[in-house]
């Protein structure tokens, strides 16, 4: 039966989503992490999301479709996390414990505006694959229900 | 006189199947809804129904060698899963648009509901023909 396989694909779907709001909430906590020097400063982290392509749906195979079609079909998962990029804040804090020796101080470069906005994000789709997973239910009940 | 439960059931035991299927395909375009260059996808129901039509009359090919492919498993390239053409593309090439998908899905949902009631109905009739009240 296809609708089991909703329960897993929508179940991916949390579980990236969670992920990146987790990574989120790293990003902001360390915002304001200062650092002496370039290589030891915090960067801000984001996961790669892709497609599973998987050959995980052959009982769909009795519709008539062939394999080859139904191989994207498995959900979604996080292929790794990655660093930013975009140049570190440098600070000139003269005063600071970790100040270099020309009184500058690395900030990481997190954007908490983009960090806010991938948060409502990714709380939203995370939602939304509940609400999947709830009308999944629902069919698979009624099913159960047949002949009654 | 038996009964035949495919004659009974008619159609409505593959369309929920379809239904089921294809509920399955837009809950994986919902999750699929932040990753880069995915391609949302669909099944058309009048391409299904064609094919469900069209397999009975599929031939078979004899397979004489361990490397032969069955040939009942081809239903040709064209079928199937369909891309959905985006209405505002979107930047990292992810075609699934939140709205659209949501009402197909929620469509899909009513639609499936409607085939369980038609063939819940067939049963209930199946029943009361069975015990003659």
């Amino acid at each position: 039966m296809a609708l089991g396989t909703i329960f897993d694909i929508a179940g991916t779907g949390m579980n990236a989503q969670s992920l990146r709001l987790n990574t989120t909430a790293s990003n902001l906590a360390n915002a304001q992490s200062a650092s002496s020097s370039v290589d030891e400063v915090y960067r801000s982290r984001q996961p790669v999301f892709a497609a599973i392509a998987q050959q995980a749906m052959g009982n769909l195979n009795g519709a008539g479709y062939s394999q080859n079609e139904l191989d994207a079909n498995a959900g979604v998962q996080v292929l790794g996390i990655v660093e930013s990029d975009a140049p570190l804040q440098r600070r000139y804090e003269p005063g600071h414990p970790k100040a270099d020796a020309d009184g500058y101080v690395f900030y990481p470069n997190v954007n908490p505006v983009e960090e806010m906005a991938n948060m409502i994000s990714a709380s939203r789709s995370f939602q939304m694959n509940v609400e999947v997973m709830n009308s999944a239910k629902q069919m698979v009940q009624r099913v159960l229900t047949l002949g009654q | 006189m038996s009964i035949s439960f495919d004659k009974a059931l008619g159609i409505h035991e593959s369309a929920l199947k379809f239904r089921s299927e294809r509920a399955s395909v837009l809950a994986n375009n919902l999750a699929n809804i932040d990753t880069p260059n995915y391609k949302a996808r669909d099944v058309d129901f009048k391409q299904a129904l064609g094919q469900q039509m069209k397999k009975a009359e599929r031939f078979d090919v004899a397979t004489t060698n361990e490397k032969h492919i069955p040939a009942s498993t081809f239903v040709g390239v064209d079928e199937g899963l369909l891309y959905r053409v985006p209405q505002q593309p979107s930047i990292d090439g992810n075609t699934v648009e939140d709205q659209i998908e949501h009402a197909e899905y929620m469509k899909n949902a009513l639609a499936f509901q409607a085939s369980f009631q038609f063939l819940n109905s067939k049963f209930s009739g199946l029943r009361s023909a069975i015990r003659g009240e």
